[in-house]
């Protein structure tokens, strides 16, 4: 996709004033978070699996290496193949390799945020083959020319009606006259549609939410069904997951399946959790006759041994963006990059390099409600707090920023002359509050007075009343 | 070098780790062995009877229908009266599982049975579960000429069988079951864990049945 994070600031003022988003985006809000939290209020061991599954992530990447050995000695035993990847470049190469070889002409899609991390879509249609998303959601965006907005809700910004208007642009076959009001409607329509695809397809590709060492599987979560019917009626099922995907045990991923489906969409389990073991047995009437692994590395490795490494525990259950006040007002196409909110804002300045994606991490409150939320217990804002660090010593932090951030840090570093310099602007403030002590415009602050306006201080300063209460607290 | 060499190797670096430790070597191999269950919630360690109205109470939660019959024999007369209650041909298509065969389909007559993988033309499918799970309502169900993967998605109707006492409270049961029949680190082609019909909530969240998958799955517990 075309990276556009640089004009963060651009992207969102336009999502702001983008009516038909905004009414779309209350969605999140209003679904989203009632429904984890009702899922996670009826599961009294919810907290004791977050730590659970936080510490099978942290051995999992602490043996990384020798998981993925085992991992792949497992899925070549069982009759499969594991190419590795380095780069994106690389996954495309290999993935057009497997369909070449296979005269693939059409290839179907389970949902996945991997391929679009790699662009496949794009270099598929470049390379003369057809891809077709079959999640309602991936389905609706392919058909806009969009990228997902959201990593498990692709089509979250849209409403009903522009839905309606793109499927009747492109379902040029059906009768004019059709009744498209209901969802319903809508659903069984694309239902009927792709229902052929996956019949035509040469190859079905799907992610996946775990890869597991123990066995040599794939597992994919769903509630449509889709990736399930790529990968079975497709005569080749390719698997597209980055190295963090795995976890030792299947048992260990059932306690992080505990975990996402709730996170997630607030259910207790998906509708389909399928584990996949190679290609179809000698005996089975149904499946793929090849089972291809694309291992993909992408800056993980570069993320291993850092401070970022806790974000490679990340399920991606959207839980972060959901509860995010940021991703809430400008949804996920203004952070220009394929992962959105506070997991994107930690992640695409390693996947990207932070000359791209620095502009992230400062698209946060730092309320915290994403770090709370996490099923992994990623500290994601203390994770923006090291990439804004970054983004400062490399000079890349914009000239008014700089020079706001060194003329508070010259009196920060000298507290007598802060404290004076304190009191001498109180009362100029308060002043300027007149009798509604609201401050309408300050000298360079325009852009944050033209919004809002600023409380009149009162009263004392911080530090003064810091100091009398600690005196009141000792004699006490 | 390989790309899996460098992968492999840029992992150590980053870790400042051996391949060729043997402790590290021995942590995995223990933990891969051993395959400890974690934290399992009270509400998958139930007795019995609480355990088989928990798995219905939350089967029922995602949309699907349940129904208990005394012997596996009765099976053919439920399938034919829950397809009368939906308006639906009398017509099924099943694998060659063992369960379903003794069922003895030939019992009722009215009923065509018809065997193999579905080729997406079947309005009603029949499968055997080997395992459920109480905590969350979820069925398992796993691939091979007894119980193909098409039947579980293409028919608009899904029909499950399971027997009672295969009924456990957590997913860790059901993976133990799934490594007892199949072995140690082994697993089918594909093993589905279904929790109720398919659904989409793609469009302005609101949820609709019916996505790609089936419209309605129907669970006849076997009691025996």
């Amino acid at each position: 996709m075309q990276i556009t994070t640089p004009h963060f600031k651009e992207n969102a003022t336009r999502a702001i004033n983008d009516p038909a988003l905004q009414q779309a985006l209350k969605n999140v809000e209003n679904g989203f978070i009632a429904k984890r939290r009702a899922a996670t209020d009826a599961l009294p061991e919810f907290e004791q699996l977050r730590d659970s599954a936080r510490d099978i992530k942290n051995h999992t990447l602490a043996h990384l290496d020798l998981y993925i050995e085992e991992y792949e000695k497992k899925v070549v035993a069982s009759g499969g193949h594991v190419h590795f990847a380095e780069t994106a470049e690389d996954a495309r190469a290999i993935i057009l390799d497997i369909c070449r070889k296979r005269n693939a002409k059409t290839v179907t899609k389970g949902k996945s945020m991997i391929t679009e991390e790699i662009g496949l879509n794009d270099f598929f249609e470049k390379n003369g083959i057809e891809p077709v998303e079959t999640d309602l959601g991936e389905y609706i965006i392919q058909l806009r020319g969009e990228t997902p907005s959201h990593i498990i809700a692709p089509a979250v910004h849209l409403n009903k009606d522009q839905i309606e208007s793109d499927f009747r642009r492109v379902h040029t076959h059906l009768p004019a006259d059709r009744d498209l009001t209901e969802h319903e409607a809508l659903l069984n329509e694309a239902r009927q549609v792709l229902r052929k695809r996956y019949f035509e397809a040469d190859v079905g590709i799907t992610g996946a939410n775990f890869l597991i060492a123990e066995t040599g599987s794939s597992v994919i979560v769903t509630n449509e069904g889709n990736g399930d019917l790529t990968q079975t009626l497709g005569k080749c099922h390719i698997v597209v997951a980055s190295i963090e995907k795995l976890v030792p045990t299947l048992n260990d991923s059932a306690q992080i399946l505990r975990l996402l489906a709730r996170s997630a969409t607030g259910q207790d389990m998906s509708v389909y959790t399928t584990f996949s073991t190679g290609p179809k047995r000698a005996q089975d009437p149904d499946g793929p006759e090849e089972y291809h692994v694309v291992l993909l590395d992408n800056g993980r490795t570069a993320m291993l041994g850092t401070e970022f490494q806790d974000m490679l525990r990340c399920i991606r259950c959207g839980a972060c963006m959901n509860h995010c006040p940021v991703y809430h007002a400008v949804g996920g196409h203004a952070y220009g990059a394929v992962y959105p909110g506070p997991m994107g804002a930690v992640l695409t300045p390693s996947l990207s390099g932070i000359e791209v994606g620095g502009n992230l991490p400062n698209a946060s409150t730092f309320c915290g409600r994403c770090e709370s939320v996490c099923p992994m217990r990623i500290p994601l804002p203390k994770m923006m707090r090291h990439w804004r660090e970054r983004e400062f010593e490399k000079h890349l932090t914009p000239t008014a920023a700089r020079y706001g951030l060194k003329f508070w840090a010259f009196f920060a570093k000298r507290p007598r002359l802060y404290r004076t310099a304190v009191s001498l602007a109180m009362p100029v403030l308060s002043a300027l509050g007149g009798s509604k002590r609201r401050i309408h415009s300050l000298p360079l602050a325009g852009g944050w007075t033209k919004h809002r306006e600023m409380p009149a201080p009162e009263g004392k300063t911080f530090l003064q009343a810091w100091a009398e209460q600690k005196a009141k607290g000792t004699s006490r | 070098m390989s790309a899996r060499d460098n992968i492999l190797s840029r992992v150590r670096r980053s870790l400042a780790a051996s391949g060729d430790d043997t402790q590290r070597r021995t942590a995995v191999a223990e933990r891969i062995a051993a395959a400890r269950p974690g934290i399992i919630p009270q509400r998958g360690q139930l007795p019995t009877d609480e355990r088989i109205k928990l798995f219905c109470y939350y089967a029922e939660k995602y949309g699907a229908t349940t129904t208990r019959i005394g012997s596996i024999t009765e099976l053919p007369a439920a399938v034919s009266a829950y397809l009368k209650s939906r308006n639906l041909p009398a017509s099924v298509r099943m694998g060659d599982d063992e369960l379903l065969k003794a069922a003895d389909f030939a019992s009722e007559p009215v009923l065509s049975v018809l065997h193999g993988a579905s080729d997406g033309n079947d309005l009603a499918g029949v499968s055997h579960a080997i395992a459920g799970v109480a905590e969350s309502g979820t069925l398992v169900l796993a691939s091979g000429q007894d119980n193909p993967v098409t039947i579980n998605f293409l028919p608009e109707h899904h029909i499950v069988a399971i027997n009672a006492a295969d009924i456990g409270g957590s997913l860790e049961e059901a993976f133990a079951d799934v490594t007892q029949t199949y072995g140690k680190g082994e697993m089918p082609r594909t093993v589905n864990f279904v929790t109720g019909p398919s659904r989409s909530g793609d469009i302005e969240q609101k949820i609709i049945m019916g996505a790609h998958g089936p419209r309605a799955l129907h669970i006849v517990i076997v009691d025996d």
